[in-house]
Order: C-alpha cells, then structure tokens, then sequence
C-alpha cells in the first residue's frame, strides 16, 4: 500500500476530530484525565500511542516537528515515530528545540524554555496518579471528582516516615491550578518545575489507557510536598562531561568494567548546541563544525579513541 | 555499549532487513503461500479473524505470514489494518438459527431437533504423532459422506424455554455500544462485555473460564449447545429499503445452560452463559460462554465472592492480547531517565542508611 492510502498524519479526520474535542475538553479542564476512543495504531501500545494520535490530531502541514525519547532525537523509538510523520504528513522535522512547533516527548522536557508557539505533547503509559495506590478505575474516578486526595499525602508521609525522603523520583505527582492531581508521564523529578507557567501548550495522550489531559499555557502547577518536606528535584551531581552544563539533567554511561563512567546530558539538542557555543567539558573535544558534532557520539562509543 | 542504542535510525533498517531474512527462512525450502495458510492452518486464521475482529480470512493468513506465525503479532497486524477502514454501515443481528452447522452438539439432550453432528472435530482423535504427514505428499481418501436433508436446526436452550425453566433474555433493538469507537466506560453492560471478550486474547479468556470451574466463581455449566457454520450477513440498503444478504461468515455459537438455584431477586430456573466467535473456534467459545455466566452475578442478584472473573473491570481491562502485549513489551524501551533518577534516589537513600547505621555502631 502506498503512502497516499493513508489521510493527513494517518488518522482520518473523523478521528482527528474526536481527539480533537477531547483535546478542547482537556484544556478546559486543565489536569483532568479525558476518556477518549483510543485507535489502533501501526505501533504497539507502550510505544508512545497516546502521544502520536494526540500529535496527528495537532499537526498542520506547516509544522515543524521534533520527537525525542529520554531527551535523545535519536533513541530508536524517537526515530521511528519521526520517520512515521515523515512518511504519513511529509512534515518538517528538526532535531532544533527552538525550531519545533510539535514537540512529542517521552520522559523527558526539553532543557531550552519553550515558548508560546510551541506545543509539547507527552506519551503516557499510565495517566492515573492513583492507580498504583487503588487499582480500579471506578474508584479513582470517583476520588477525583470528589478531590478526595487523602491517600496521596498519606503514601507520601509513609515514604517520609520510613525513608526521611519522598520516594518518587520520576511520574512525580503535581496538583493543577489547586484543583486535580496529576500524573506528568514518567519525567524525572527534576523536570517537574519546568510544568508550571510554561508559555507553551503541554499536551497528555495515554493511548492504550483510552485518556487525554492538558496544561494550557501559564498553568499553575505544584508538585506534591509537605511544609516540612519541600518538594527537592534532583539529578547526578555532576557536570556533562561533553559540553560542561551544571544545570541540565544526566544520564549515566558505564564506559569500561572498571567503575569507569561519565555524565552527558540527556538533553542531546541542548548538549549540541552548547559545544557548538564553544563549552567544552571534562571528556569533551572542542566542537567546529555540526557536522563533525552530529557523529560526536561515535566518539563516546569508542572510549580508547576520546583518551588519547 | 549501551549508547549504541543511541543513533538508531541506520540499526532500525538493517534489523528489518535480517527479520525479513528471517521470515524468509531457508531458501533451500519452498516458500509458503498465503493460501496454504489460509487452508491448511485455519485454525490459526480463525484465532487471528477473532481477536483481530476483523472477518477476512486472507488477510489474516498474510499476517500470520508476515508475523512469522506469532499469532498476538498477526492479530496486531489484522487490528492496525482494521482500524483505517471506513464504517460503510452495520449489519442485522446474525441469525444463528438459521445456521446449516457443520458441527453441533449438545451436552444436556442425548438427542433433539436437528441431531448432533460432530463435524471435523479433534475431540476423539488419538493424540498420536502421525508420521504420515511428516513423509509429506500423497493423497489423502475424501471423507465419507452421507446424505443428509437440509432442515432447521433450532436453538436447544429454546426447548428449556417452553417451560420456562431457563431466563428469558429480553429481547432488544438497541445499537450494541462499540468499544472500538467509544472509550470503555466502567460498569458496562453485556453487549460490550460480550465484544471484549469475543476479541480477548483465547488463553486468558480460557484461563478466567478455568479458574469458575475450579471454584473461583462457580457457576456449575453445561454445553446447552455448541455450533459451528456459516451464517449470512445481511445489510439494510437505504435505496432498496429492505436488506440484502452481503456475504456469509463461519461462526462458533456457544450456549451454556448454567445450574441456579434461584437468589433475592431471581427464581429457581436455568440461567444461560454465551459465547460467540468467528470461524471454528470451540474453546474461545465455550471459554467465553463461562467468563460471560460469571460476569452477570450482578443482575441474577447473585454474591460477589471476590474472585477473579467475576470482577468486570479485572477481566475487561486485561483480556486485549494487543494492549497488554504492547504495555509489557514497552519496558524493554529504553529507561535510561526514569532509571537514573532511580539511581539517585537509591544512592542518597542509602548514603543516609549508611551513615545511620556508622553513627550507631
């Protein structure tokens, strides 16, 4: 079958339009979890089809659209989803934050701020902040609609009691505009700040869980704390040691049998750019042209080469 | 190292490239044909054509071609294609009495209207390999044939009916609600119930049916009736203002005569269990037939007793072999991000452990 069988970013518009209207609703009601008739798509649930119906539903053939998977443009899940809106809307793709006007993540927000024009949609695996304290749909719906959040604070205060810390430290829980509690996917905790005031539109789709929920721009959003035990986000302790970033989060990479490891930000564009800018970190080589930047990883992969 | 799982667009193609070696196989071996499939592995088609809901026996022989034989992969195939095809209208209610089976039983009467027929059934065969088929070729004698008057063949439970010993299930009109169009909304009723089930994954439709029969929700069934054949699928034609038959599909009709002993808002009758698949496919039937009985305990006013299949939303939201292959199969995605802060987490918990633990020695 030829890529012309298919409507405008796959869906047809019938189904575009009800994801849509769940879209509208979500944003209306900022935080609250929106059933709507989840699709099968050409990839797995898990995969990020949440994420990819909500993306179809929003993509104009004007935009430009940027997917990443643990703040990679190049995981392969990322890959894959991009090259489907390549094929199936012929769209723009950037691996450039600041270029994107879709931007479909998982796990992660990007580390540039986004702006007013920029949309930032979220794959979900499981869109219920209390799902794992009552398994039934039934009743956390009926918890949600009567703000009946008690068992929330009461699993936070266990984690204080027995550990002296809260712990979660990713899908950490966030309050919306004082009203519902959310589930903000599996981001670190550490990207748990950038929720709140976003000039952007921060979009929610759960695929195989049949839910869409928003963050309009400037939506206020708290995460979950208690007076004497502030909210804290976290990340290694170090800086990248390719480009040098203090402020950005990290991944670890085991790179001999040794112990031996090193910190690079998860954020590729974000690390990039900054080398590109001149900053060069503890393992990193000074960066000239995008090109030779583009094949940096290669680099990172052959350890013995970067000692010399 | 892992970071290779980095810069993936060039691994993506090449892995393609060698699963499509693989589907291949040997070249030295004749390569199979859908066709083959499609008549020589039906049971398979059928399984996929089931829970792929999606009635084309061709297409499911290509995906279970395609998927290498991986039947949950097919039935994905079958469900992605299924998805992108437009709603031309609905069709009436199939009409299974009407039905020429192939196969019919009953469990209950040793013998009523229309006879039983065994068909082509496993149930008396030898579990013996049979070498034969390994040697390949030759010809196998046709089946002996007897000739046989077409006549009705009319529902057993119907018999019950007379006398009012078994529930009337009141008859409707009403649209069937759709889980493919319409998100699942918890309590639902059985129509839908009866959707998820017939397009939910035959093991663990099977292994909810099991676990009743093991005294986790009993409700004591019998086979009222078990048929197998074509039925004709008719289409109401707005311009002609009547229906017209469109096709035939091959169903399995599964009806379970269930012991009751009566409840606070029941009498003592027959209470029934149904189960209906697309092509021959007896156990997913029969299996849902029980799973259906178990989930009612609500309106026959019977006790929840906690177990497994009578629980709705349990059974409902676990029961799609695409969804929950898709979600389990996603943790070996990359993690690297939830991992980490994982890590952190572990670290300064323990570092704090650690320290505790010094301080007190």
């Amino acid at each position: 079958m030829t890529d012309q069988a298919y409507n405008f970013a796959y869906l047809d518009e019938q189904t575009k339009r009800m994801i849509r209207r769940a879209i509208l609703k979500g944003v209306a009601v900022p935080g609250y979890q929106v059933p709507f008739a989840s699709r099968e798509m050409p990839m797995p649930y898990g995969w990020g089809t949440g994420g990819v119906q909500v993306t179809a539903a929003c993509l104009t053939p004007e935009d430009t659209l940027k997917v990443i998977d643990q703040g990679a443009d190049d995981t392969t899940n990322a890959v894959s989803i991009r090259k489907f809106f390549q094929r199936t809307a012929q769209v723009a793709t950037t691996e450039a934050t600041s270029e994107a006007t879709v931007i479909q993540t998982r796990h992660r927000i990007p580390e540039a701020p986004l702006t007013k024009d920029q949309i930032l949609v979220y794959q979900v695996p499981i869109p219920e902040p209390l799902r794992f304290l009552e398994p039934r749909e039934t009743e956390t719906r009926k918890m949600h609609s009567l703000e009946e959040y008690g068992l929330m604070h009461v699993k936070l205060y266990e984690d204080i009691a027995r550990h002296g810390a809260i712990a979660t430290s990713y899908a950490y829980p966030v309050k919306v505009e004082g009203r519902y509690v959310m589930d903000p996917s599996p981001i670190p905790k550490f990207d748990n700040p950038k929720l709140s005031n976003s000039p952007a539109l921060q979009l929610f789709g759960a695929g195989r869980e049949q839910r869409i929920y928003a963050l309009p721009p400037f939506t206020h959003v708290v995460s979950l704390d208690f007076d004497d035990h502030p909210f804290e986000p976290s990340k290694a302790p170090h800086d990248c040691d390719l480009c040098g970033a203090g402020e950005s989060y990290l991944d670890e990479v085991i790179t001999d049998d040794q112990g031996g490891r090193m910190f690079v930000c998860s954020d590729t564009d974000f690390c990039r750019t900054r080398r590109e800018e001149g900053h060069v970190g503890r393992l990193g080589e000074p960066q000239f042209s995008s090109k030779k930047i583009a094949n940096s990883f290669e680099g990172i992969c052959a350890p013995e080469e970067a000692a010399e | 190292m892992y970071v290779a799982v980095k810069g993936g667009e060039r691994a993506i193609d090449n892995a393609h490239g060698w699963l499509a070696e693989e589907r291949r196989g040997d070249p030295g071996v004749a390569e199979l044909s859908v066709a083959q499939i499609r008549e020589q592995l039906r049971l398979a088609v059928n399984r996929v054509m089931a829970e792929g809901s999606l009635y084309d026996p061709g297409l499911a022989a290509l995906a279970i071609k395609q998927a290498r034989g991986d039947l949950i992969e097919a039935v994905f195939l079958i469900r992605a294609y299924r998805t992108t095809l437009p709603r031309l209208g609905g069709s009436a209610p199939i009409d299974t009495a009407a039905m020429a089976p192939i196969r019919r039983i009953s469990a209950t009467f040793k013998d009523a209207p229309g006879g039983q027929v065994l068909g082509p059934t496993f149930d008396y065969t030898h579990r013996l390999l049979d070498f034969k088929l390994a040697a390949e070729g030759g010809d196998f004698p046709p089946a002996a044939a007897l000739p046989s008057a077409p006549a009705p063949v009319p529902h057993i439970t119907e018999f019950l009916n007379r006398d009012g010993m078994i529930e009337v299930e009141p008859a409707s009109d009403a649209t069937p609600p759709d889980l493919t169009r319409e998100p699942m909304d918890l309590p639902t009723t059985r129509p839908l119930r009866l959707q998820a089930l017939t397009r939910g994954d035959e093991g663990f439709v099977l292994s909810m049916a099991y676990s009743t029969q093991r005294g986790y929700g009993r409700t004591h069934a019998f086979v009222g009736e078990l048929r197998i054949g074509t039925v004709a699928v008719e289409c109401d034609i707005p311009e002609l203002g009547f229906a017209i038959c469109i096709g035939e599909v091959e169903v399995t009709e599964c009806e379970t005569v269930n012991q009751f002993k009566g409840s606070k808002t029941e009498p003592p009758q027959f209470t029934r269990g149904y189960g209906l698949t697309f092509g021959q496919n007896e156990r997913k039937a029969i299996a849902m037939s029980l799973v259906d009985r178990a989930l009612r305990w609500q309106e026959l006013g019977e006790d929840f007793i906690g177990a497994p299949a009578q629980d709705e939303e349990f059974v409902l939201m676990h029961s799609d072999n695409v969804q929950a292959t898709g979600f389990l199969e996603h943790i070996k995605l990359p993690h690297y991000v939830d991992f980490q802060s994982e890590m952190e987490l572990i670290r300064r918990l323990r570092g704090k452990a650690l320290t505790q633990k010094e301080a007190a020695e």
